[in-house]
């Protein structure tokens, strides 16, 4: 491969930033100390992970004590849902959630609703987009916790959190938002947003892996998903990963600084990409809301040809893309999300999602462009589904 | 930097440059197997003479190894008897392609029911059961 290898997965995980890397690597070396210790080893690495916390804060709009460090989104989505069904058992047993959320939410209401919590899966619109109206219609007196996810990783689509919000404080139902995909992204103050709880991860924003957030609004109580030690202030045990909490930091300062720009560059991008196919490639469509989108997301279905087949090929050219096709899942089921929005079963299979990062140019992009309708059509003159003519 | 991803140099090779593709113009038999539901369809058409496939085609819809498999049973079967074509096991494709990885195996059934589907065809255009 003598072209540069292009990384379009940014959505699955980002590289490490530099500026990242040199800021963990004292507590990787000489700064070993466990910041639970009372000695000067053990201060200077609490004093590194109370700097992060408190610029992370800053960040999102919260109070140094309302962040919470995890091992990352997965572990946020579990602790901050198990945590709230069994705080509020006595208040109810009803949690809300939409029916596109990551697995992390999925899987975590699936398990619950198995030990007898009830379980509301909100449709969406054919954008992706969940009604307000139908979350408000949703909520019983039982419902003690709404979860719906900040930025769809798949399909791109921005949800209503603020309106939601809204509706969940009428109500007095705690509201929690996976903004994995969106922290560091797009601007996010949990006031404006009228969230309870949050969830992000570092490694989705040029962060390390194995580190991220759970937010917890003042006054919340909620039980642990880890008992043992006191970190946290008894909301998480377990000794703190102070090389993470350091780079997670510097990583959310590297985004605040560059968020801004960055956004309206990639989502230039992004659009240059999306036209861009939609007019060399005949039978494609867009997937997820044309506008209210990430700026870094384009998720399209290619008719008649099957999403790993395109993976493959474009791999074979050295740009990594990912795919909704069932082909590559171990359910063999295609994306919950491309059925949620009404995407039919053979229009799933053959969808590829492109996500952009700050390394992303536009070169980049012209050269998908180029290859792209190369490899849709070597697929489709050997796919059975193309009926003569169909397709040039 | 770039790997092959979950599949060996002759799986990748047989769907960068698949062999046997497309459809005969008069086929003896015709066969399909799967469905779009399930992310793999695979035709074959035969071409058979004095009991021979003297040609072979294929279309595919599906991953890279559903290509693969495809483009490897007809290389298997061109030139065999049609006995020798139906002795020819999902396993004996998957094992000619090196291996596939444990998810994929039922890429390897799915060209062996097309076959035999387009060999039953065969069979009842010639009225034998």
């Amino acid at each position: 491969m003598d072209t540069k290898p292009i990384y379009l997965d940014h959505a699955a995980t980002t590289p490490v930033a530099p500026e990242v890397i040199q800021a963990m690597l004292p507590f990787l070396e000489g700064a070993y100390g466990n910041a639970s210790s009372l000695h000067s080893f053990g201060q200077e690495a609490k004093a590194a992970v109370e700097a992060a916390r408190t610029r992370i804060a800053s960040f999102m709009g919260a109070r140094p004590e309302e962040i919470v460090f995890t091992s990352g989104g997965t572990e946020s989505d579990n602790f901050i849902i198990k945590g709230i069904a069994l705080s509020r058992r006595d208040r109810g047993n009803h949690l809300i959630t939409s029916s596109i959320e990551h697995h992390a939410v999925l899987e975590t209401c699936d398990f619950l609703r198995k030990q007898g919590v009830s379980v509301t899966l909100l449709p969406v619109d054919s954008n992706g987009l969940v009604d307000p109206d139908d979350v408000r219609k949703a909520i019983t007196d039982k419902t003690i916790l709404i979860s719906i996810m900040h930025g769809n990783n798949e399909i791109g689509t921005i949800e209503p959190i603020a309106e939601i919000g809204s509706i969940a404080r009428e109500h007095g139902v705690a509201f929690h938002t996976d903004a994995v995909q969106t922290f560091g992204h797009i601007p996010i103050d949990v006031d404006e947003l009228k969230v309870d709880f949050l969830s992000a991860s570092a490694h989705k924003l040029h962060g390390p892996k194995g580190v991220g957030l759970a937010y917890i609004r003042k006054g919340m109580k909620i039980t642990p998903l880890l008992h043992g030690g006191d970190q946290e202030k008894r909301r998480r045990a377990s000794t703190l990963n102070v090389p993470g909490i350091v780079g997670f930091g510097r990583a959310v300062e590297l985004a605040d600084a560059s968020m801004h720009t960055e956004s309206s560059r990639q989502s230039a991008l992004r659009d240059r990409l999306i036209k861009g196919l939609l007019s060399s490639i005949g039978d494609t469509r867009l997937n997820g809301h044309p506008v209210r989108r990430l700026p870094n997301n384009a998720n399209l279905s290619f008719a008649f040809v099957e999403g790993e087949g395109l993976l493959l090929s474009l791999d074979m050219e050295g740009i990594a893309v990912s795919t909704g096709s069932a082909c590559t899942s171990s359910s063999l089921e295609p994306s919950h999300v491309l059925k949620a929005i009404g995407v039919p079963v053979e229009l799933a299979h053959g969808s590829l999602r492109f996500t952009l990062g700050r390394d992303t140019t536009r070169e980049d992009i012209d050269r998908v462009l180029q290859v792209m309708p190369g490899i849709v059509h070597r697929l489709r003159a050997m796919s059975p589904l193309v009926r003569k003519g169909a397709v040039s | 930097m770039i790997q092959n991803g979950p599949y060996n140099e002759k799986v990748m090779d047989h769907f960068r440059n698949p062999r046997n593709v497309g459809v005969l113009e008069n086929p003896d038999g015709v066969g399909t197997a799967g469905n779009p539901v399930c992310g793999d369809i695979m035709e074959i058409s035969i071409q058979v003479e004095d009991d021979v496939i003297k040609d072979v085609r294929f279309r595919t819809f599906g991953c890279g190894a559903a290509i693969a498999t495809s483009s490897m049973v007809t290389e298997l079967v061109k030139n065999k008897t049609i006995d020798e074509a139906l002795a020819v096991s999902n396993r004996a494709v998957a094992k000619a392609l090196g291996g596939l990885p444990p998810i994929k195996m039922h890429c390897s059934v799915l060209a062996e029911e097309a076959l035999r589907s387009a060999i039953d065809d065969f069979r009842r255009r010639q009225g034998k059961p």
